[in-house]
């Protein structure tokens, strides 16, 4: 992965794992051992934001910046896309198989024990 | 007139053609020639419909479909674009009305086309951008990105520069090594033959015309049979058979951990991913030489015939 969106990704764990909204101070304290200049930072919020993956509000003369949601919450928004549960999201992506109803997965079962059942050439 | 009449019989054939196709048994032998059958309906429907239409409407010109709209451009062009004035011409209210409607479809095509291509675009920029901030590397699964999410799903993401194979969490928990295989086999498949652009035109048509039936089965029937491509050069690396098992692992991790109430509602059509795993375990005998080279001619014969018709000057 290219250096940005290394760090795009570890400037979100650390927002993640700190529960409240943070700035860009903060966020670059936190990757101290990375020895990143405080503009670095402050560019890959402003990424952040962009992609509206965080939102910040104004404090005095600071931004402080959370995350817009949780990581569990996109990874579920990725799953549904996957699944194709999101409707229009057709030939964005290309699931190996759609979720399956319970009927679907029942006549798949059968599907197979009968071949089971058949003889092995 | 001549030409208007046939173009709108290959147009009303196109769509007996399609129903026949949805219910033929070939395109189970040879999914890649079916897709190309799917291509040459859809595309010589569209091009024929809107022939009949031009046809009918510019028959006073005489000159054909592509004859007539070089002298309607001409007309309008020298009338400064004021078409009242063709009203002196031996144009019939229904032959403008014909025209309009010509003008009306191609533009709904082009626009369905561009709108969903872009939609699949921003879908797919969202999904990659996302996908950098939460999915991790395995060294287990090489040359896949893993989501760790307890349901059971495996796809690709097509891209430009960089396409990825993704795999969740609940996948990996339920596939053994040689189905995991298989599963990525079949995924880096539809990105090496970017099933997706084949898919494309399809899933826009059905955007714009999400209310008519034959759209929405042939889309179904195109995304079925691209999968079974698919499932055919996994097939040429792994076995048949750990393809099928892992199929049917999807299917009752997902029944179980999928919420209820987001699944789609499907037809009592044979569902499709069973259709996929018989078609695995009982393959029949691939479509023949000859047969092919049937149902790939009777395509370029249509295409030709279509344009043929265009020019056609009666």
């Amino acid at each position: 992965m290219n250096r940005l969106g290394d760090l795009e990704r570890a400037v979100m764990d650390v927002l993640w794992e700190r529960n409240e909204p943070l700035t860009v101070r903060e966020v670059g304290r936190a990757l101290s051992d990375r020895d990143l200049a405080h503009t670095t930072v402050m560019t890959v919020l402003d990424r952040l934001a962009k992609k509206g993956v965080v939102d910040r509000t104004r404090e005095g003369r600071a931004w402080r910046y959370r995350p817009a949601a949780s990581r569990e919450g996109y990874v579920s928004e990725l799953m549904f896309d996957a699944l194709g549960q999101t409707g229009d999201r057709d030939a964005a992506l290309a699931a190996f198989v759609r979720s399956m109803s319970g009927p679907e997965a029942e006549a798949l079962r059968r599907a197979l024990a009968e071949d089971d059942d058949q003889p092995r050439t | 007139m001549v030409s208007a009449a046939l173009l709108a019989t290959i147009a009303s054939g196109c769509l007996i053609a399609a129903a026949r196709l949805r219910r033929a048994e070939w395109p189970l032998r040879g999914p890649y020639v079916a897709v190309v059958a799917w291509q040459a309906l859809g595309l010589a429907w569209g091009v024929s419909t809107i022939g009949a239409l031009l046809a009918f409407g510019l028959a006073p010109y005489g000159r054909g479909v592509f004859g007539g709209l070089v002298a309607l451009v001409t007309d309008a062009a020298t009338h400064n674009l004021v078409l009242s004035e063709l009203a002196g011409t031996p144009f019939g209210a229904t032959q403008v009305a014909a025209v309009f409607a010509a003008l009306a479809l191609t533009l709904v095509l082009f626009w369905g086309l561009v709108v969903s291509f872009v939609q699949v675009l921003r879908t797919r920029r969202r999904h990659r951008e996302l996908l950098a901030l939460v999915a991790r590397d395995d060294p287990e699964v090489p040359g896949a990105r893993v989501l760790d999410h307890p349901a059971a799903a495996a796809y690709c993401l097509p891209g430009v520069l960089r396409s990825q194979v993704v795999i969740s969490a609940g996948a990996l928990a339920v596939l053994d090594r040689h189905e995991l295989a298989a599963v990525l086999a079949h995924e880096h498949a539809h990105l090496r033959q970017r099933h997706d652009l084949v898919l494309l035109p399809f899933s826009s048509l059905k955007r714009a015309f999400p209310n008519v039936g034959v759209v929405a089965t042939s889309y179904k029937a195109v995304a079925l049979l691209i999968e079974m491509c698919a499932d055919d050069q996994a097939r040429r690396v792994r076995s048949a058979k750990e393809l099928a098992m892992a199929l049917m692992r999807f299917g009752s991790a997902g029944s179980a951990q999928v919420p209820a109430g987001a699944l789609a509602v499907k037809g009592d059509d044979q569902p499709e991913v069973v259709a996929r795993v018989s078609r695995l375990l009982n393959p029949s005998a691939e479509l023949s030489w000859a047969a092919t080279a049937a149902v790939l001619s009777s395509a370029a014969v249509l295409m030709c015939t279509t344009l043929w018709l265009w020019h056609l000057p009666m």
